[in-house]
């Protein structure tokens, strides 16, 4: 009976395109949604994802997620260095300035300022220079995406110099990083040479980085530093966490994404519930013959389930591979705006469930009517 | 109780009561609008003949066959099959009881557009489990003796009615049931082709331990009827003998 019931499914080639297709796209709608609000809520946090030397942030106890920084006495980094646990700790400095190009552009930016010896917070993938060459006086590396934004006619290249309240620095390495929560330039340089391009002065410590000694419980190291310090140290992950939780509070990310992957479902459920629900009602009488012929519920069930279990499947494939060619297309450039995004497993199967529900859904409602047929309308003419 | 005559009995097998209704009430609506179609309906149906069953629109025809078929329940009376009381059997008994036992001719025909010819023959036979293999054979059999062998691979609509209509005799016996019901079977089809498919009928699926009920206004087919029960109101008026019965 199984392969009577997809021949009476595919047998009605328009609703069944109707069916597929609006499928597809509540599940292309969900995924490329759910997927740019996962990509998002990491950029919020792609800082702490992306230094990853550390396992432990030392910060001011007010603070609440990477960006909103209040800096503290230098001397708090020597302070952490002598809480038993820690294994290394390094100054980071995390500010913005305002840049100006040789051309006389303007271009907001942010600063990040590495521990002058090891350079720690450096981003891991250099595309032109060296991480040495940033020891060499008014050195400066920047992301490949902010070096477009400089230089928007240019290829990349180093050499280029650029003014930060008006103190003069070179491009000495391009590097590639995670794209941030906000698209500026990126520019990473020493700690002293942070300091003295914000002309901030003394005791701007935003952040100590730190890492446990070997086989110790970072999130117990971080305690320590507390209790120690009187200061606030999350391990990474706790940080990362904290900051994509505040930016899911307290901005309409959520609400704006939600909404979008509500109007998939709705979509969803609207297009394809009612499709399948006419597809069945137009299809009674067979059912209703085939129940009058000795078909038991049971393996009527069975019929439409399959037959909504093969819609939703072929819609649900079509709508993840839309999704792919978009963010493989998409995210193609190095300065594109969904640099980054990707379709993570999880939305896949948590949109596949979620598909499963609305075909599941459809088919109860629709099965109801199965159900209750008359058979005997097979005798009316 | 009214019980019908049969054709004459042979020698050596005499006709067997294949269904026999006993005080058959069926009732329709709820409060003030409830209507009585059946009053206690009485009737004796043998094996090896083709009983017809005729009269007015709406005196009930339909509904007896409904309720004989175990597709409707009665609300009073109780119907055997073989034998087989519906009213003790569950809805999944009932169910393939009438997948095994009975075969269906509808006036519609009630052909999935979606199947083949030789496919919707197949279906009682799915119904009650046989493989695809053997039930494809069989019915691609019984389509070639009811003179289909061109048309096995076609769809409902690139058939005529007639064809259509063979196609539904195939289906009803493609599974050799015991009892074949049938609803106006020429009611879409110009005489020539009634009188055809009736012929094929006859021919297919009557023998001495089956029996065929065919519900009808067409008097032109009745010559093929070994008894024609009359029925008016809800209730049999009797039953009498075809007007041409050398027909058979």
């Amino acid at each position: 009976m199984n392969r009577i019931a997809l021949k009476m499914l595919f047998g009605d080639t328009a609703k069944l395109l109707g069916l597929v297709f609006g499928m597809a796209f509540s599940t292309l709608l969900i995924t490329q949604q759910a997927s740019m609000f996962v990509g998002i809520m990491q950029r919020t946090a792609s800082l702490i994802s992306e230094t990853r030397e550390p396992n432990i942030w030392v910060m001011d106890p007010v603070i609440e997620q990477i960006d909103a920084v209040r800096p503290m006495r230098d001397t708090e980094l020597a302070r952490v260095r002598g809480v038993p646990g820690v294994a290394w700790a390094v100054p980071f400095f995390k500010g913005q300035a305002v840049v100006t190009t040789a051309a006389g552009g303007l271009q907001s930016s942010f600063v990040y300022g590495l521990d002058d010896v090891t350079l720690i917070g450096l981003p891991h993938e250099i595309i032109m220079g060296g991480r040495e060459a940033l020891r060499r006086p008014d050195a400066i590396a920047i992301d490949e995406a902010g070096f477009e934004k400089l230089w928007p006619t240019q290829p990349l290249s180093l050499g280029e110099s650029i003014e930060i309240n008006d103190r003069r620095a070179v491009v000495a390495a391009i590097v590639r990083t995670a794209p941030p929560f906000q698209t500026q330039p990126l520019i990473y340089t020493r700690y002293s040479q942070a300091l003295a391009f914000t002309n901030n002065g003394r005791n701007q410590l935003s952040y100590v980085l730190a890492r446990s000694i070997p086989g110790q419980d970072p999130a117990a190291v971080a305690r320590e530093i507390e209790s120690r310090t009187g200061l606030k140290a999350l391990t990474s992950e706790e940080f990362r966490w904290k900051t994509m939780m505040y930016f899911l509070r307290n901005t309409g990310i959520p609400v704006n994404f939600g909404t979008v992957v509500l109007l998939g479902v709705i979509v969803g459920i609207a297009v394809v519930g009612l499709t399948f629900n006419m597809f069945v009602t137009e299809n009674l009488r067979q059912y209703a013959a085939l129940k009058a012929m000795g078909l038991t519920n049971a393996r009527l069930i069975g019929m439409v389930v399959l037959q909504a279990a093969v819609v939703g499947a072929i819609g649900y494939a079509l709508g993840l591979g839309l999704t792919s060619v978009f963010f493989e297309t998409a995210t193609s450039s190095p300065t594109s705006f969904f640099r980054g995004f990707y379709l993570p497993w999880q939305v896949a199967l948590g949109v596949g469930l979620l598909a499963a529900v609305i075909m599941l859904l459809s088919a109860i409602v629709s099965l109801r009517r199965v159900l209750v047929v008359d058979p005997a309308i097979v005798f009316r003419g | 109780m009214l019980t019908l005559a049969g054709p004459e009995p042979t020698a050596d097998a005499a006709p067997a009561v294949a269904v026999r209704c006993s005080g058959i009430v069926k009732e329709f609506g709820a409060g003030e609008t409830r209507v009585r179609v059946l009053h206690g309906i009485d009737l004796d149906i043998e094996t090896g003949a083709m009983t017809y069953i005729v009269g007015p629109s709406g005196c009930g025809k339909t509904t007896l066959i409904s309720v004989i078929a175990g597709i409707l329940s009665a609300e009073a009376g109780e119907v055997e099959v073989f034998g087989q009381r519906l009213g003790v059997l569950s809805g999944g008994r009932l169910a393939r009881f009438r997948a095994e036992t009975i075969g269906f001719i509808f006036q519609q025909f009630n052909l999935l557009p979606a199947l083949t010819a030789a496919e919707n023959a197949s279906v009682p036979l799915l119904v009650n489990g046989a493989s695809e293999s053997r039930a494809s054979r069989r019915a691609r059999d019984l389509l070639a003796a009811v003179g289909l062998e061109q048309h096995l691979d076609k769809f409902p609509a690139e058939l005529s009615g007639g064809q259509q209509q063979r196609v539904a005799i195939a289906r009803a016996l493609v599974h050799e049931p015991r009892l074949v019901i049938s609803d106006e079977p020429t009611a879409s089809l110009d005489a020539h082709a009634g009188q055809g498919v009736m012929a094929l009928l006859r021919e297919h699926a009557l023998s001495k331990d089956r029996a065929v009920i065919v519900v009808t206004h067409d008097n032109r087919i009745f010559h093929f009827a070994d008894r024609i029960v009359r029925m008016s109101d809800g209730r049999i008026m009797g039953s009498e003998l075809p007007p041409f019965t050398e027909a058979h």
